[in-house]
This record gives C-alpha cells, structure tokens and sequence, in this order.
C-alpha cells in the first residue's frame, strides 16, 4: 500500500537536498539525476504494487486538495 | 568456402482434385518442423512452397534451449549441436564500457545449453532431409498457393506451378507462409499490433575474429554514435551484426555494400579482415491473428504472429507453435481425441505468444527509447548498472526467450497434491543427467516417444503402460538411475511420485502416487475427451 500520510522524518532538509542535487544542473541533466533517483527509491520500495501505485497517483492532475478560496471559508467557519 | 544453397528440382503437376489429410502451406523453417513432427508420427503430409531452396541470408539464428530439445525428439538435436555455436553467456556495453555480463544457463547437468546459433538455411536442410527419410512428406517446390477456399469438411487449395495450375483438397491445412503470409490474406484475417518507427541493418560477415561465442549488446558504442549494436557468432566464422540506424535512414542508402563495409570496419578496426556475406534492412512490428485456428486452417510462425528480434522470440515461437499443434492433429486425424483438441492450440499458444509480444515490445521500448524522459530512464539504468547489480534487472537488450508455460490450459490438471517446488503442471518437462544400464544419459531423451508417457519415481512395477519411464535413487533393472538426485529434485519427486507428460513433453498433471482413476481423468483432459 502506498503510504500518502506524512512519513518524511525532516521534510525541510529532504527538499532542500533535492534543490540542491539540482543546483548548477543542465534541464538534461537533471532530468538523468531525477532519473537515477527513482530508480534508486524503487528499487529500495521494492514491491511493484506501490511504484505502480505511486505512479499512478503522481500521474493524477493537481487539482488535488482544496482551493485557496475553499481553505479560506474553512477557517472562517472554526 | 561461402554457403552454397541447394536447389530443389520443381515438382511436377498435381493431380486436380487430389485429396490429402495434411497440407502445409510454406516450407520454410517452421512448415518442414511440422511436417516432420507429423511424417513420424505416421501421417502423410503435402508441403507447398512457391521457391525452390532454403532460407535467404542467416535469419533466425538463437535457437533456445526447449527448441533444441523439440529438435533433438526431431532427431535433429545432435546435429545441431555439432554444427552450430554454442553460448550461455551475454555482455551487455554502455558507451566504451562494459556494463555486466550474465550466464543463460547457470546451473550444470542439462543436456542441452541455453542457446545455440546457427544460419537459419542449414537447418532448413537438415529439415528437408529429414523429412524425405520419414518418406511420407510429399515436398513440392515451385507450387505457389494462389487461392483458397474451405468449408466443413474439407479446404481447397489452388496451386499455380511452372508446368500449370491445379486444385488440392485437404482436410486441415498448416498456414506456415511467412509474415507476409497469402493464406491469412486471402481469408482477410485482421493481423494487428504495433509498428516500431526505427530502422535495422542485419550484415552476415565472415571473418577471423577474436570474439568469443557470447552475445554482445552494446549501447550507444563509440564506433555507432546514437544507436545499438548487436553481435552475434554462427557456424563457419559468420557473425551476425545488426546495427540500429534510425527510422530517418533510408534503406537504399544504407544497404549499400561499402557503406556497410565502412560500418563493420568502424566497429572491428582497420586491421580485421571480413567479408560480407548478407546484407538486410527491417523495420519490425508486434502483432498477431487474433486466433490461429480458422476452421480447418491453423497457423503457425509468423503467419500468426510477429515479434521483433530481440530476444530470439520470433523462431522460437514457430517451433513451438509446431511442437505444441503437431501431436493434437495426429490424435485427431486418427480419431483418437475430438477436434475440440486444435482449439486448444488456440488456448495455449494465444497467450503464449502474447508473452512473447509483451516481452519484444517491452525491449524494443527499452533499446529505443520514444521520448527525452525514456531516454533519461534508459541511460540512467545502464549507468546504475555498471556500479549497483540491482539495476542489472532493469537492463533489456532483450529477455531471452522462455519456453511457454500452460498453467492455464484447459488441458493441464492442476496440483491438489502437496509440493514444494518442482516442474509445475504446464511446464515443459525438465532434462536432468541420469544413468541407464551404467551409461551416462539424459532424461529428457527417454520422455521424446511422442506419445503421452508416464514418468514413475519407483522401481519398475508389473504391468505398466507401454510408455512409463521409472526413475531410481539406486540402480535397478528397467529404470533410469538418478545418481546425482537432480532428477528428484527437480521434479520436487518422492518415491512413488508420478509425472504425465504430454507428447510435447509438457507436463499435463502430477501426483505424489500412482492412482489410475486420476491418471485416466488428467489424461482426458489432456486430449480434450
């Protein structure tokens, strides 16, 4: 199963290694290192259902999650 | 000495109106091996071709190691053996770089090695030879199928030869006419599947070369900018090269002999000597009939299905497809089994050749990539694979072809038996070394009657069926000794375990001991009864 709650133990320091993997890095390669990484990750997930999964998910449009707008009424009603 | 292809005296003019249980149409590599598996199983069988000689140029050349055993219950096993090269092992190139190699065949005490190359045109000799000894396969050169026609009983056939043109009945007609076949395009049958927008160059070139017997696959090499290289040793000092141009090259330009000439060169250096012997461009497609039984019109190779090279899929399958119709249409023709049988080639080899046209496109995706992304993944996994090994699974330069396994046939009796490992029901039987009279043997050779056979781990009993191979831990009188126990082992036996194996060895059920009422019912299963 693929876990999309939080898990990341320091989220900050995770995105700021991947920015800083990519600093200097022509579009190719960063696409090569990007590349390199997944392979890397799937390989230690190891079950082909969760890639799948997570590829899946990943592939859906962005329109995930609530609006600005609709965040903004939320907190108005609390 | 170049190979020199027979020429095969025209046949004369058939008798209109002739009837004859069996005709195939096509005698290239695939129609002969189903005309000889049928001529020795006693059946009478018309070959038509519209040529007079064998293969063109080295053509399928990977013979696998479950197609050598088909060969060798042929009787063309040794043959094989001694003409062609033998290899189990691939080196796969990144750049100037080799990335890994691997072995086909890591475990010892098979008798036959995971591949061996050979020119296609020898072996179709070696096939037409054969299939005169059995002296029941009626070869007619030059006699080109040009209509056809069926209905419930019987298929009509119209030839056209140099002498005239003639019909001929058949009971049940074998479609082994090629990629390009006339019967399935004369009976409009869809064949549909993917095209591969690239372009390859096949050269055979003789030469004195340093290569050992091994396949090598190389990426993106120095000496081909761009592109894949694939190298490949046959008989008599022939490599196979192909070399992958682009879907921008244009055919005519490249087929041109020194521009090939300066293409080996590139890759060999100035100081090797070759010549060239066959040159070819392809593109290649993926797609198969949607059935291979049409009526009394069954197909077989390519004339039902189509894959590209890589992966030694395409032969292969042809043979399989015979190995596996061959004995059903026997039992058939004498009413030994219902006609529901051939559906079940149908059943069998659909999904079996969809694996192959899974496997085929999966490489080609992999050795061409479509997009920027895919080709980031692509070079990506090659690097990785030159440090980490888990990334060496990734890499396909081809997945190597399998022999099918028919787990979900109607004709396999599935296990309700315990077991822990094993060669499964649907599987082909497994060779293992074994002992017979103090002479060192192979299994398989003793399940390659042709018929259903029982194989029986116990001492020989009074009263078993005619085809019952035992097998013994200990020597006995009448059974194979199993001295090393890798026949035990690999068929998960125990003493008194019994296998059922099919015709085509493949195996139709087991049991952890003899129970004729079961045996009965698997093998009535197996026969579609």
């Amino acid at each position: 199963m693929l876990n999309i709650e939080p898990n990341l133990s320091d989220p900050d320091a995770v995105f700021a290694a991947l920015m800083e993997a990519h600093r200097d890095l022509s579009p190719e390669q960063s696409r090569r290192l990007d590349a390199r990484l997944v392979l890397l990750l799937a390989n230690h997930i190891g079950d082909a259902a969760v890639i799948l999964a997570a590829i899946a998910v990943a592939g859906q449009p962005v329109s995930i999650g609530k609006s600005a707008r609709d965040a903004h009424s939320d907190s108005d009603a609390s | 000495m170049p190979y020199a292809s027979p020429r095969y005296a025209a046949a004369p003019l058939g008798v209109a109106g002739e009837r004859h249980p069996i005709v195939v149409v096509g005698g290239g590599m695939v129609g002969l091996t189903a005309a000889l598996d049928l001529a020795r199983r006693g059946q009478p069988v018309v070959v038509v071709d519209d040529d007079d000689t064998v293969s063109v140029g080295s053509r399928a050349i990977c013979y696998a190691k479950r197609t050598l055993e088909i060969y060798d219950r042929l009787g063309l096993g040794t043959r094989l053996m001694e003409k062609g090269v033998v290899w189990n092992r691939g080196r796969v190139f990144f750049g100037d770089r080799q990335v890994f190699d691997f072995d086909l065949l890591p475990e010892t005490g098979h008798g036959f090695p995971a591949f061996v190359n050979l020119q296609q045109y020898y072996l179709e000799e070696w096939l037409v030879e054969a299939c005169h000894a059995t002296g029941l396969v009626d070869l007619r050169w030059k006699h080109k199928a040009v209509g056809l026609t069926q209905d419930a009983d019987a298929v009509s056939i119209a030839v056209q030869t140099p002498s005239g043109c003639y019909d001929l009945q058949a009971n049940w007609v074998l479609a082994a006419d090629g990629a390009r076949s006339f019967v399935r395009e004369t009976l409009g049958l869809p064949f549909v599947g993917k095209v591969f927008r690239d372009r390859f160059l096949i050269a055979d070139v003789t030469m004195q070369a340093p290569f050992p017997p091994e396949r090598w696959f190389w990426f993106d090499p120095p000496f081909h900018h761009g592109g894949s290289v694939l190298l490949h040793r046959q008989a008599d000092h022939v490599w196979r090269i192909d070399f992958q141009l682009g879907w921008d090259a244009d055919p005519e330009v490249e087929r041109d002999p020194e521009r090939v000439r300066a293409r080996v060169r590139a890759m060999l250096g100035p100081d090797v000597a070759f010549d060239l012997e066959w040159v070819s461009i392809y593109t290649f497609r993926c797609r198969r009939l949607e059935r291979f039984r049409h009526g009394r019109v069954l197909f077989l190779g390519d004339a039902a299905h189509q894959v590209s090279p890589f992966g030694a899929r395409g032969g292969n399958a042809g043979v399989q497809d015979a190995d596996n119709l061959c004995w059903k249409l026997d039992l058939v023709l004498r009413g030994a089994a219902p006609e529901a049988l051939l559906d079940s080639y149908d059943a069998e080899r659909v999904p079996a050749n969809d694996e192959n046209i899974l496997n085929s496109t999966r490489s080609t995706d992999f050795i061409t990539p479509k997009s920027e992304a895919a080709r980031a993944y692509r070079d990506a996994v090659l690097e990785l694979a030159a440090e980490f090994p888990f990334a060496r699974s990734l890499v396909n330069s081809g997945r190597l072809s399998r022999p099918a396994v028919l787990t979900t046939s109607p004709l396999t009796t599935a296990d309700t038996d315990l077991w822990a490992g094993g060669v499964p029901p649907g599987a082909p039987a497994v060779d293992a070394p074994v002992l017979c009279d103090g002479a060192e043997d192979w299994l398989l050779r003793h399940l390659a009657t042709g018929h259903f056979i029982q194989l029986r781990f116990e001492p020989p009993v009074a009263g078993a069926p005619l085809h019952t191979v035992f097998v013994t831990a200990t020597p006995h009188p009448g059974a194979l000794h199993d001295a090393q126990g890798l026949a035990a082992s690999r068929y998960d036996a125990q003493p008194g375990t019994v296998v059922l194996l099919r015709p085509d060895q493949h195996i139709a059920g087991r049991w952890r001991r003899h129970d004729p009422a079961r045996l009965q019912r698997a093998m009535e299963a197996a026969c579609a009864c």
